[in-house]
């Protein structure tokens, strides 16, 4: 998306929330009990909701051809049981590679698979797991989760209907008060706002930098090629769970004056099994209790050294692939979730012996 | 003791641990466990699955104790339920022995099989115990089950706090439902068990004791024990 950073914050927010994936529903063969079997649903699923929140759409589209039986909702992708808990445009950038539109997605009403997928049981299900979410992005970001936990009820109550209703403005009141600050935007002229103190002090060269130290809440879904691919249709398909590795670690940052820290950089500190040539190495355990190399019980193991330089292949967040030299802190401020956290998809070249089978 | 060692003991610690501390903390852990408790399975360190990206890297992984069977007194389940705690190997040996405290009819299906991992949250900077329950068959418990198993303490919690003290979730490495003890708080209280003495944080002093005491105090939630002399290491 060239000319990222001269769209502004408030320009790129309501883009993201207006972001929808329009999916093609088929009810799956075995709970057709009616002929004609009925026609799928086009539905249009709003990037950062979930999959089960669907439910009262599709409903009136299927109920008459089911069998009879308790409702339990689950989807799947080319055989794949989707995870719901993973917000809709996260799994659309993840299996399909060669965006399809529509998404072709076949639902199920009974036959939960329980042993696969967490159970869903509507809309609480996935309010919770979403708070939880929330609670652990707090954590990360301040250290703990008090702001979250504090919540008034109706506050509550408008954070997650603001979210099922993919209303920004009134997300932005109740999230504000959380004050969930992650970076200062100091690369995005955003010239609606008015300038505050910090805007005004990264003009000037020798102004120490702004942005604090601090954590990010992100969570990478990793999958590997061993060979390389010219376009996406040739991707492999991810028919597995276990093809997918999913790393859940925040980022840590530590500003450094006159430099910035780009996208690409965040991502090779959270690889860095894979990117032993990254200049920040290793920060994922920067903490005040970090033991000295030397005298220590444990020593390192040489054989956590890093491996072999992959090579990233794709990297999409809310299904675009931005420039990797992009600002972190752009993307951070621009492409979150409403839970706090920063969903990245990422494709990686890595060779026969490393990749994830 | 060179500047960062003398540095890193004026810094209050925040009860939380980085991933490689958890690592050493583990050995130290399943070390004391096996020496203190060698007629219980040990706990054993398990490097990240195959199919995941980080196994290549030694340090990462999850400690496992596995096969735990909990065992019903069929007399006064309501009030006083007496919990035993068997390694599973064991169990089919004490089919023969008649003793009615513990074994009634030699219900096999009634024993309720459970498998603990403890596995470090980099959000949290803690460890996290998650855990499943099954029937000797294998088939999953529901919850309402794993409840009864559960002392009186803890299931009133959960009742209150529903959908944040035992959660279900998938675990970070297998792809599959687990249910997990929340760790939010755990680091506050951590602190407390070492006193929010600083001076301990050196010569690894804390990273050797954490597990030690953290699971004195998670073990409760299941009523597992740790026996006084385990404990006795990490006072001082």
């Amino acid at each position: 998306m060239s000319g990222a950073a001269t769209v502004s914050a408030s320009e790129a927010n309501k883009l993201v929330w207006e972001g929808a994936i329009p999916l093609l529903i088929h009810l799956h063969d075995s709970e057709v009990t009616t002929l004609p079997p009925p026609p799928p649903a086009l539905v249009l699923a709003p990037r950062l909701g979930y999959l089960p929140l669907l439910i009262s759409q599709l409903k009136p589209y299927f109920s008459s051809t089911l069998p009879p039986g308790v409702d339990t909702l689950w989807f799947e992708y080319k055989g794949l049981p989707l995870k719901w808990y993973i917000p809709t445009g996260v799994l659309f950038d993840l299996l399909c590679a060669e965006p399809e539109r529509p998404w072709n997605l076949t639902v199920h009403f009974r036959g939960y698979p329980s042993n696969l997928l967490l159970p869903c049981e509507g809309e609480d299900s996935v309010k919770w797991s979403f708070i939880n979410s929330l609670k652990e992005a707090a954590y990360v970001i301040n250290g703990n989760c008090k702001n979250v936990m504090n919540m008034s009820q109706p506050d509550q109550v408008e954070l997650w209907r603001s979210v099922l209703n993919g209303n920004l403005e009134s997300y932005q009141r109740v999230s504000s008060k959380l004050k969930l600050v992650t970076l200062e935007d100091e690369y995005t002229e955003n010239v609606n706002a008015v300038p505050t103190a910090s805007q005004e002090n990264s003009g000037e060269a020798d102004a120490p930098a702004q942005v604090k130290s601090g954590r990010i809440p992100v969570r990478l879904y990793v999958w590997t090629v061993t060979e390389d691919f010219d376009d996406l249709e040739s991707a492999p398909q991810i028919d597995n769970w276990d093809k997918v590795s999913y790393i859940n670690r925040p980022v840590e940052i530590h500003k450094e004056d006159g430099k910035y820290f780009s996208l690409n950089d965040a991502i090779k500190t959270l690889l860095p099994e894979y990117f032993p040539a990254s200049s920040f190495g290793n920060l994922g355990d920067v903490s005040p209790n970090q033991r000295d190399e030397g005298a220590n019980t444990c020593d390192p193991d040489p054989s956590s050294l890093p491996l072999e330089n992959a090579e990233i292949k794709l990297v999409r967040i809310q299904g675009i692939e931005p420039c990797l030299e992009i600002p972190f802190s752009w993307v951070v401020n621009n492409l979150m979730n409403p839970e706090y956290f920063l969903h990245i998809c990422i494709c990686l070249r890595v060779s026969e012996v490393n990749a994830v089978q | 003791m060179n500047q960062k060692e003398s540095e890193r003991n004026l810094i209050p610690w925040d009860g939380a641990l980085s991933s490689s501390d958890f690592f050493c903390a583990a050995s130290a852990f399943s070390e004391k466990w096996k020496r203190f408790n060698p007629s219980v399975p040990p706990w054993l360190w398990v490097p990240s699955p195959k199919h995941h990206l980080l196994s290549s890297h030694k340090e990462e992984g999850y400690l496992s104790l596995e096969g735990m069977c909990f065992i019903k007194s069929s007399e006064d389940q309501k009030s006083c339920r007496s919990q035993t705690w068997k390694e599973e190997s064991s169990i089919s040996q004490e089919e023969e022995a008649v003793d009615n405290a513990a074994l009634v009819q030699s219900c096999f299906d009634e024993v309720n099989h459970y498998d603990f991992h403890i596995v470090y949250s980099p959000s949290y900077r803690v460890p996290v115990l998650y855990f499943r329950s099954y029937h000797s068959d294998g088939q999953p418990l529901p919850f309402d089950e794993i409840e009864k198993d559960l002392p009186n303490h803890s299931a009133k919690i959960h009742l209150e706090s529903k959908w944040t003290f035992i959660t279900q979730e998938e675990h970070p490495y297998l792809n599959r439902p687990w249910y997990k003890l929340h760790p939010c708080g755990t680091s506050e209280w951590m602190k407390l068990l070492f006193h929010g003495d600083a001076s301990l944080n050196k010569n690894g002093f804390v990273i050797e004791h954490y597990l030690v005491s953290w699971f004195s105090v998670i073990g409760q939630v299941f009523g597992l024990k740790i026996p006084l002399a385990m404990l006795e290491t990490v006072s001082c």
